[in-house]
C-alpha cells in the first residue's frame, strides 16, 4: 500500500480512507469458545485484524519456581505470527511483542481473582494472524472473553479501543496506515463495570486539550466494545442453555 | 522479580499508607516533590556523549555511540536512532546477568518513545546517501543503583548524554563515501523531552517514587512532556487502575514537573547547545 506524502487521511467529507466517520469503529466479528482443546478461547476479527486467544488454567506452573503462595500467576503472551505482517516477522518474540505482553497482562490482571488460586497459573495466549493497527487493543478484548470461556472468575470484563490523530483531528479506532501516517495513538482499556482506566498507553503528539478529548473517545469507544462483548457472550450461552431445556435470558 | 508476600513488604506497606494519609512520605517530601538531581557529562571519553543521573540515592548512566548503517527500507531519509536499557547486576540483588528482560525492554522502549515522538534527533539530517548511507545513533542505558524511578533518571541521562554528544563533522564524496573532518559538531536535536513518573498509592499519586514507594504502589504512570508541554509519550506500567480524572490529573502535573526539570536541570545542558 502505497500512499503519496501529501494524500489526506480525511476527505472534504469528514470520511476517512476507508469511508469512516470520525468516531467511528471498524466491524467487529467476535465469537467466543472458538477451540476444542483450550479451556477457553475467543476469536475476534476488528477490521483486518485477525486475533485467536486461548486461555489455559488454572493449572500448574511451568516451571514450576515461579509459583506464588498466595494467588495465581497470571501470564499473557502476544505473539505475532509470521505471515501476519506486509513484511514477514521474524517468529522470534520481537521487543515490541514483550513490551506488549506486559502491558496487556497489566490491563487484565486487575479484574482476575487470582487470590482464589493460590499456587496455579492462569496462561493467556493471544495470536496475532493478521494485523491492520490497533492489534494489542483487539488482543485484550478477546482476551477477557476467553477469560470468562474458560470460566475464571472476573470482577468484570475489559474492553480496549484506541484514540488518536490524524489530519488534525482527534480520531476514533486507528487502523494501520492512520496509525503510520497520523500524529499521535492513544491505546486505552477499562474495566467498564468500575468505570477504571487498565491499559494506558500513548505515542504521538498531544495538546493537553487534544489528550482530554482523545482518552473521553477511547473510552466511549470501550463502552461500545463492552456492548459487542457481552453480546458474545450472550449468543454463545444462551445456545447452550437452550440445547439443555434451560431457556434463561441472562447469562 | 519474584513477588511474595513478605511481612517487611507488609509493615512498609503499612507505614507508607500511615503517612500518605497526611500527605507525608518517608524521606519528608511533599506529594510532587522531585528528589534532589544530578547530572555529570562528559564522563565517558570512548563515547561520543554520557551522563551520569543520580535522582536520590538512584543512579544511571547513559552513553551515545554513534556509527554509520543502512536505513530501514521504509525510511531510507532516516537515520536510525536505537534505545537499549541493561539492569546491571550490581545495581540491586534482583537484577540478574542475562538478555534483556521485560523490564529493561519497557524502559528501553518508553525512553525511545519520549525520544522520537517528541522528534528530539532530527533523523533526517543524519542520512548520509538515501537508502544506503545513513547515522546510527545509539543510547544505551546503564542502570547503576536501582532505589526507584528509573524511567525518568533514563530519560534525562539520555537527553542530556545526546545534547552534549559531539560528532565528527564529514563530508560526502562524490561516489557516496563519507569523508570525516577533524572538527566536531553536535547531534541535530530539536526537542528536549522530559519524563515524569508518578506512583499511586491508596488513592494518592506521588512524583519521583523511591523503590520502597514503588514496591508498594498499586501501579504507575509515565508521561513525557516536549518542550512546549506537549504530551508525547505516556505509559501505565504496574497492574492497578486509574479513574480517568485521576489520569487527567497526572498529565497536568507531569507537564508542570516537566517544565520545572528541563528548566532547573537540563537548563544549562540546553543553553550551551543552543549557543554552539
Amino acid at each position: 500500500m502505497k500512499r503519496k506524502e501529501d494524500e489526506k487521511l480525511i476527505d472534504k467529507k469528514g470520511l476517512r480512507l476507508d469511508g469512516r466517520r470520525l468516531d467511528e469503529i471498524r466491524p467487529i466479528k467476535i465469537e467466543v469458545g472458538f477451540l476444542e482443546k483450550a479451556n477457553g478461547s475467543a476469536y475476534v476479527e476488528w477490521g483486518k485484524n485477525k486475533i485467536l486467544v486461548a486461555v489455559y488454567g488454572p493449572r500448574e506452573v511451568h516451571p514450576r519456581h515461579l509459583t506464588l503462595t498466595h494467588r495465581a500467576l497470571f501470564r499473557c503472551r502476544y505473539h505475532m505470527a509470521p505471515f501476519s505482517t506486509e513484511e514477514r516477522k521474524h517468529p522470534a518474540p520481537s521487543r515490541r511483542e514483550v513490551e506488549l505482553s506486559k502491558v496487556i497482562r497489566s490491563a487484565l490482571e486487575p479484574v482476575v481473582f487470582t487470590e482464589l488460586y493460590p499456587r496455579t497459573g492462569v496462561d493467556a495466549f493471544i495470536e496475532v494472524l493478521e494485523s491492520d493497527g490497533g492489534t494489542r487493543c483487539a488482543g485484550i478484548t478477546a482476551t477477557s472473553l476467553a477469560l470468562v470461556d474458560a470460566g475464571i472468575p472476573l470482577k468484570g470484563l475489559v474492553a480496549a479501543c484506541a484514540a488518536g490523530k490524524i489530519d488534525g483531528e482527534v480520531v476514533l479506532d486507528l487502523d494501520g496506515i492512520e496509525d503510520q501516517k497520523g500524529e499521535a495513538d492513544l491505546p486505552v482499556a477499562i474495566a467498564p463495570r468500575r468505570n477504571e482506566v487498565t491499559l494506558l498507553q500513548m505515542d504521538g503528539i498531544f495538546s493537553y486539550d487534544e489528550f482530554k478529548k482523545a482518552l473521553g473517545l477511547a473510552v466511549e469507544g470501550c463502552k461500545r466494545i463492552h456492548d459487542m462483548q457481552k453480546e458474545a457472550l450472550r449468543r454463545k450461552y444462551t445456545i447452550v442453555k437452550e440445547e439443555n431445556g434451560m431457556i434463561d435470558e441472562e447469562v | 522479580m519474584a513477588e511474595s508476600y513478605s511481612a517487611a513488604g507488609a509493615f512498609r506497606k503499612k507505614k507508607i499508607s500511615e503517612l500518605l494519609l497526611h500527605d507525608k512520605r518517608l524521606d519528608g517530601r511533599g506529594l510532587t516533590d522531585y528528589r534532589s538531581v544530578k547530572v555529570e557529562t562528559g564522563l565517558i571519553g570512548t563515547a561520543s556523549g554520557s551522563a551520569l543521573v543520580s535522582l536520590g540515592k538512584t543512579k544511571v548512566m547513559a552513553g551515545v555511540k554513534i556509527e554509520t548503517g543502512t536505513p530501514f527500507p521504509d525510511r531510507p531519509q532516516d537515520g536510525v536512532l536505537t534505545t537499549n536499557a541493561e539492569l546491571v547486576p550490581l545495581a540491586s540483588p534482583n537484577f540478574e546477568p542475562g538478555p534483556p528482560n521485560e523490564a529493561s525492554i519497557e524502559l528501553a522502549r518508553v525512553v525511545d518513545r519520549g525520544i522520537r515522538e517528541s522528534k528530539a534527533l532530527d533523523l533526517s539530517e543524519l542520512c548520509v546517501v538515501p537508502g544506503k548511507l545513513v547515522f546510527v545513533v545509539f543510547v544505551d542505558i546503564y542502570i547503576l543503583d536501582h532505589d526507584g524511578n528509573l524511567f525518568d533518571a533514563s530519560a534525562l541521562a539520555s537527553v542530556s548524554a545526546l545534547l552534549t554528544a559531539k560528532m565528527r563533522d564529514y563530508s560526502v564524496k562524490k561516489n557516496g563515501e563519507l569523508k570525516f573532518k577533524k572538527d566536531y559538531i553536535k547531534l541535530p536535536l530539536q526537542n528536549y523531552p522530559v519524563e515524569i513518573s508518578l506512583a499511586k498509592i491508596d488513592e494518592k499519586m506521588i512524583v519521583d517514587p523511591t523503590l520502597d514507594e514503588e514496591m508498594v504502589a498499586d501501579t504507575l504512570i509515565t508521561t513525557a512532556i516536549g518542550k512546549k508541554g506537549e504530551i508525547c509519550a505516556l505509559q501505565k506500567r504496574k497492574t492497578g487502575t486509574y479513574s480517568m480524572e485521576e489520569v487527567l490529573q497526572a498529565v497536568t502535573i507531569a507537564q508542570r514537573k516537566a517544565e520545572e526539570i528541563r528548566e532547573k536541570i537540563l537548563g544549562e545542558f540546553i543553553d550551551e547547545y543552543e549557543k554552539a
